[in-house]
């Protein structure tokens, strides 16, 4: 099947995919290998900015969708207003 | 008084402008910031020009190494800029985007508070005029809000520097600290621009609304003028820190909810001006070449973000996210280059923002002020979140929209090209830039530690971006921030007042007219032909009472 570009492709998607879960694991890895510094107590366990990235990511996205319950309106909520100017 | 002020060069450019057309108009455009970029890189530290003015020393120029590097990049986006909307049909824009920016480089180089809120007002007219320019209902409307707001935070200034120069009898403007009622308002006027909380609505209300290339201007010369005021005017106020903390994860909170794609890049001004803000509240000499070298390098790739969103909207005409998406197609050079400005955006390693954010964060740290790293840190991750993925996903990528524009004339790509280049020039040869910076720079931003730790950062938040993908969908809404206060609730309550009173009027009016045909028809009844004071009386009865009233005298007299 011919693809109008390559990331078309859901194999080539597949093998991003891939490439980035490697990637993502090697970041981890290299904690073993080479001194981070840390600067804080908490910092020195294992893949701490990993773990933290992704959980505030996470905290974040949840917090967000709660304020969005309350404060999503739909996109003419304003138009109202508009026509008054 | 010999040298030349760059600021009135790019004026005096804004006002030849609307004169010149067709190959002298371009040429115009593009030399007036050059020029005046080379008139500020030969003028010599130190106050230049001196002027009395009333009782006070005034120095409408003055240059040291802080006020140079904000004037050398602002007069560099006025450049680009240029390039970028040589294109834009309306001839009002350039002009006053120049007038704007030559204002921002007044602020730069102004050497009291007098002069520095002269050109804070013109920035106030200048931007209001190139939100107008874009010629939509939209626009003309948000421009009112946004005009209301800066003149509120020109009034708020212009108490706070009239009191300052009162009470210390001088106008020289340096570092102060907010202890007193005057220097409080100069405080919060300055914070205003800086897309401070409460009144932090008018940016993203406003910006999305310009032209594809009015936008581009706008997101650099307010809110980053507001960054360098603060700079020489707080640094080391404590409560910046926490001003900036909240303007961060505000950004980054509005920007994963929102639709607009040019009002995710808005939210994301707030959120990156909260960290310059953070810094400034540090106030160690690391954290201000941090936030100084973060607001350089943010105006580059802001502008990249917004001229790679403003080029989709040249060409596509829609501006959100659940409307557009697989554009990489048929602009490929404005994905690339969009990509990067969300990379750098984001302190991706080798790209500007890895090499300038970091001195915040490094400052933090050598503070031991765990909390506030925490929270950058976390910050750090949201950026990539919010606008480093999910801008050039949602745009760019995502499920096929089906459009396939082709990438925007040549003078477009050309500014994208320039400044996708210097994101990664200054993220790669970092020296000249650090060698700009008010204090000298003992940082170096290429560690292994760094780099790790950073990409583990950023990588686990994309896997986060793509794990929540399903709540991250776009929706065709909006949501409601503290401008619904004066778009809303404000009216409403203005109208109900309104309402109130018409009816209190007509329930007063009722009363009163039957009190006053009360007592009109009392004076009547008693004054009218018949009535008992004016009715005739006939002789007997006046007789009788003579008679009575003698009686009475004659019985008084027996009495005694």
């Amino acid at each position: 099947m011919k693809y109008e570009h390559w990331l078309d492709n859901p194999l080539n998607v597949r093998k991003l995919w891939r490439g980035f879960l490697i990637v993502l694991a090697l970041t981890v890895i290299a904690g073993f290998f080479v001194d981070l510094h840390p600067h804080f107590e908490i910092e020195k366990w294992l893949g701490f900015n990993a773990a933290y990235g992704f959980i505030t990511c996470l905290l974040m996205i949840v917090g967000a969708k709660a304020l969005g319950l309350f404060l999503k309106k739909p996109d003419t909520y304003y138009r109202q207003d508009e026509r008054d100017d | 008084m010999t040298s030349l002020h760059p600021a009135l060069i790019l004026i005096a450019g804004a006002l030849l402008l609307p004169f010149l057309r067709g190959n002298a108009r371009n040429i115009a455009v593009l030399s007036a910031p050059t020029f005046a970029l080379i008139a500020l890189w030969l003028l010599p530290e130190g106050k230049l020009w001196q002027v009395q003015w009333l009782d006070y020393q005034l120095a409408p120029l003055a240059v040291d190494k802080l006020s140079r590097l904000f004037a050398t990049i602002f007069l560099l986006m006025a450049a680009v800029g240029g390039l970028f909307a040589l294109r834009q049909t309306s001839k009002l824009e350039v002009p006053a985007a120049f007038l704007y920016a030559g204002s921002a480089v007044g602020v730069a180089l102004a050497g009291d508070l007098v002069t520095v809120f002269l050109f804070w007002e013109f920035m106030a007219v200048g931007s209001t005029l190139v939100l107008w320019s874009a010629g939509t209902p939209g626009a003309f409307a948000a421009s009112k809000r946004y005009v209301a707001v800066h003149l509120a935070g020109g009034v708020i200034l212009f108490a706070g520097i009239a009191g300052q120069i009162a009470a210390t009898g001088e106008a020289s403007f340096h570092a102060m600290k907010a202890d007193s009622i005057a220097t409080w308002l100069i405080l919060i006027g300055f914070l205003i621009n800086a897309g401070a909380p409460p009144l932090s609505a008018w940016l993203p209300d406003a910006y999305p609304e310009a032209s594809w290339s009015g936008t581009v201007f706008l997101s650099a010369f307010t809110t980053k003028t507001a960054v360098y005021v603060l700079l020489r005017g707080f640094p080391g106020a404590e409560i910046l820190i926490w001003v900036g903390i909240f303007m961060i994860f505000y950004g980054i909170v509005y920007a994963l909810l929102e639709n607009d794609m040019r009002r995710i890049l808005a939210y994301s001004i707030v959120n990156q001006v909260g960290f310059m803000v953070t810094g400034i509240g540090i106030g160690t000499e690391m954290a201000l070449n941090g936030a100084a070298a973060h607001a350089f390098s943010h105006i580059i790739y802001k502008a990249l973000l917004l001229m790679s969103a403003g080029a989709v909207l040249a060409a596509t005409n829609r501006r959100k996210c659940s409307e557009l998406g697989g554009l990489f197609h048929s602009m490929p050079i404005t994905t690339i280059c969009g990509t990067i400005g969300a990379l750098a955006i984001s302190s991706f390693p080798l790209t500007s923002g890895f090499v300038s954010k970091s001195m915040v964060t490094q400052a933090a740290i050598d503070g031991h002020l765990q909390a506030v790293w925490l929270f950058l840190a976390a910050a750090s991750a949201g950026v990539f979140l919010h606008a480093g993925i999910k801008f050039p996903w949602f745009v760019f990528f995502q499920k096929d929209s089906g459009l396939r524009p082709a990438d925007p004339p040549a003078s477009l790509r050309w500014a994208m090209i320039f400044f996708a280049f210097l994101c990664i020039a200054l993220g790669v040869y970092p020296e000249p830039l650090y060698a700009l910076l008010p204090y000298e720079v003992n940082y170096v931003p290429y560690t292994a530690a760094h780099i790790i730790t950073q990409l583990q950062l950023l990588l686990f938040s994309g896997l986060a971006f793509f794990v929540m993908l399903d709540y991250l969908k776009r929706t065709p809404t909006i949501t409601l921030d503290v401008d619904w206060l004066w778009r809303v609730a404000g009216p409403e309550a203005a109208k109900t007042f309104r309402l109130a009173l018409t009816e209190t009027r007509a329930g007063l009016a009722e009363i009163i007219e039957a009190r006053r045909l009360a007592i009109a028809d009392f004076l009547t009844r008693h004054r009218r032909p018949e009535g008992l004071l004016m009715r005739s009386w006939p002789t007997g009865s006046m007789a009788l009472w003579v008679m009575v009233l003698l009686l009475a005298n004659l019985a008084f007299f027996y009495l005694r």
